[in-house]
């Protein structure tokens, strides 16, 4: 017989377990799904999670897709950790871009050490705007920020669009749908000859150690704890809620802000309609998958990031469809929620009676 | 210029088309919500819906299987939902945004064989009668049954949880679960129920665009509609009856953007696309504003878990 107790407090060894077991259980659920389309599933799960990443290069796109994960991931869970829910991450990436890449064709066809900093603080500054609306309708209008962050990403789109097909396309561009390329000076530099991995995985390293900083040796973090975990207590012990909910938002925008610059200025060069695989909402899932805590963001945003490079092999291979992937980070924080279960409640096998 | 009154009819017409898919999905979402249950899934729910109700019609030729069967998905998959959130006791937020990531991968995948396949042509009702009234004869004859229970069913959501027990007990829930629960209601079960009755709706609002709108099947072709039918339930202060008045200004919105391009109007098109986007936020700060208001009329619990300990 199977009886369920309620722990007397959630479990702290569960709490770092349950992702690893929410992945195995989507490799599982995964292996189903691959052989209910007909293919075989330990070989459509080793084209998917190991054939990608098995050479050189395979490993430096890995990092290649993490670094923007992971950077996003980090700002997102300032956001999550003081129960404030961002959740158009992809749309602060977006603005951060627009506004990055609009610096950046500034200084089209110019060379100078101080071209590179600018482009990229314009595109945190970028991502910090577009996040400070869901954040200051949030503080002086009581709006759900859920749903205007959200509006927010499909606004974001649309400008982009209009942009790289209107006012910023290329002239000499035949009317693709994109700018001009940027400057060498505009460029991220590539770290080793041939791979496409760039400086902007430091952006993401600097984020992560910044972040563990700020949660675990200030009070401000303290502060985000105590609200994430009680807004009452937070109200009580007279922490400015306005301020603080203003703060995460820029945070996190600057980051996604600065995830965008990386695209633009790194592996794509100049901006066009499709500059994020919906990084910004994958994110959200490499956040809850890495516990919100910045070395398990680490580990998360490899792990997801294989999901991308995943589907395009099988895609290439197998030709399992590229949707894989989305359908592979839907299940993982649908069996990471889950199992959450563990960390309050027991679960005991009692021996049938007879 | 002289207007063809009917040409105006018409395009009442054509908004209220286009409301349909808000006003079924924001109905289902507002049952789930009085509940206490905010599901955030309703754009995955309803692209589920979409790809159903189409590759079930191509597959099977009947029309009937494909409506019901895509409410059916819709069903399957808030089932998930409803597993994880009241049985599991998930966050509501990141249940429903993990529902939405995974409806949109699982349609997309499926949708794949079904993509430039023509879709069938839906019968409407009353289509002799559409010249025999000016004005009015386009709007009220001339539509498929759809349309006609959409219209229907804020009177009946309205009526539902006004005046029948069923309905009371759905906002006793919703608003106080400990002392519904402490009256012997099972809120859980409850909850389970506006869940999949949610699932079923916005099941039948992605049909609506896969079949009757736009009868073909394109990738992420609720294109955010999920999101405004959400957002038009908070605009409705959880009251049906404004869910319609919501919905025929974003399907307004959604019209007039192809008018002004077809009269010439140079307006951007992204501008005029992202318009519905706009206003959706707009409108959500002016209805939030008075936050005394909008606490007493949000249900108490949404998307507070509830957990008998036993």
């Amino acid at each position: 017989m199977i009886k369920i107790v309620k722990r007397d407090q959630p479990s702290r060894a569960i709490f770092f377990f349950t992702p690893v077991l929410a992945i195995f259980l989507t490799l599982v659920a995964g292996g189903l799904i691959f052989f209910i389309l007909g293919f075989k599933p330990f070989e459509a799960l080793k084209f998917f999670f190991i054939v990608p990443i098995a050479d050189k290069y395979g490993f430096s796109e890995l990092l290649l897709k993490a670094t923007p994960l992971c950077l996003i991931a980090i700002g997102l869970s300032f956001c999550f950790k003081s129960n404030n829910w961002n959740i158009g991450a992809e749309g602060q990436l977006t603005f951060g871009a627009i506004v990055s890449g609009g610096v950046a064709l500034l200084f089209y066809e110019q060379e100078g050490f101080y071209i590179l900093p600018t482009v990229i603080l314009a595109g945190a500054i970028g991502g910090m705007l577009y996040a400070s609306i869901p954040a200051i309708l949030k503080t002086y209008f009581n709006t759900n920020e859920i749903l205007v962050s959200l509006m927010l990403v499909y606004v974001s789109k649309l400008i982009l669009d209009y942009l790289v097909v209107g006012p910023w396309s290329n002239p000499e561009g035949f009317n693709f749908p994109e700018t001009r390329q940027f400057s060498d000076s505009a460029k991220l530099p590539l770290l080793f000859e041939g791979l496409r991995i760039h400086a902007g995985i430091f952006l993401a390293l600097a984020a992560v150690v910044i972040s563990w900083f700020v949660f675990y040796k200030t009070y401000l973090g303290f502060q985000m704890k105590v609200s994430g975990f009680s807004l009452k207590t937070a109200k009580y012990a007279g922490y400015k809620g306005k301020k603080m909910i203003i703060l995460v938002f820029l945070i996190s925008g600057a980051c996604a802000g600065l995830a965008g610059v990386g695209e633009i200025t790194g592996p794509i060069g100049q901006l066009h309609r499709e500059i994020s695989p919906d990084y910004g909402f994958t994110a959200i899932i490499v956040a809850f998958l890495g516990r919100l805590h910045p070395v398990g963001i680490i580990f998360a945003s490899l792990v997801v990031a294989i999901t991308y490079l995943g589907a395009e092999t099988a895609q290439i291979f197998m030709q399992i469809p590229k949707y894989t992937g989305q359908v592979f980070q839907g299940m993982i924080l649908f069996f990471l929620l889950a199992s959450d279960y563990l960390l309050f409640f027991k679960i005991k096998f009692i021996g049938l009676k007879k | 210029m002289i207007i063809d009154i009917n040409f105006i009819g018409l395009i009442i017409a054509s908004i209220m088309a286009s409301a349909v898919p808000l006003i079924l999905a924001s109905c289902g979402e507002l049952i789930t919500e009085r509940s206490g249950v905010l599901n955030l899934g309703v754009e995955g729910m309803m692209i589920i819906g979409a790809i159903s109700g189409f590759a079930l019609m191509t597959v099977t030729g009947s029309l009937i299987i494909a409506i019901f069967g895509a409410m059916l998905a819709g069903v399957l998959i808030s089932t998930i939902f409803a597993f994880l959130t009241q049985t599991l006791i998930t966050n509501h937020v990141a249940t429903g945004l993990a529902l939405t990531i995974f409806g949109i991968g699982i349609s997309a995948m499926i949708g794949k064989n079904f993509v430039g396949i023509p879709g069938k042509e839906f019968p409407v009702l009353f289509e002799g009668l559409k010249d025999t009234i000016p004005l009015l004869g386009p709007i009220l004859f001339g539509h498929s049954i759809v349309f006609y229970f959409a219209f229907a069913l804020p009177f009946i959501t309205s009526y539902f949880l006004k005046k029948t027990k069923i309905g009371l007990i759905v906002r006793a829930v919703g608003d106080s679960p400990e002392s519904a629960s402490n009256q012997g209601i099972n809120v859980r079960l409850v909850r389970y129920a506006c869940i999949l009755y949610g699932g079923a709706m916005s099941g039948l609002a992605g049909a609506y665009l896969s079949m009757i709108y736009t009868p073909q099947w394109i990738e992420n072709m609720t294109g955010g509609r999920g999101w405004i039918a959400l957002a038009l339930v908070v605009f409705s202060t959880w009251n049906p009856i404004k869910i319609l008045i919501g919905a025929m200004i974003f399907g307004g919105l959604t019209i007039i953007q192809f008018h002004m391009q077809a009269i010439g109007v140079r307006i951007p098109v992204q501008f005029l696309t992202a318009l519905p986007y706009i206003v959706t936020i707009i409108v959500l700060v002016v209805i939030s504003r008075d936050s005394r208001k909008i606490r007493l009329s949000t249900p108490s619990s949404l998307g507070k878990s509830f957990h008998k300990d036993n």
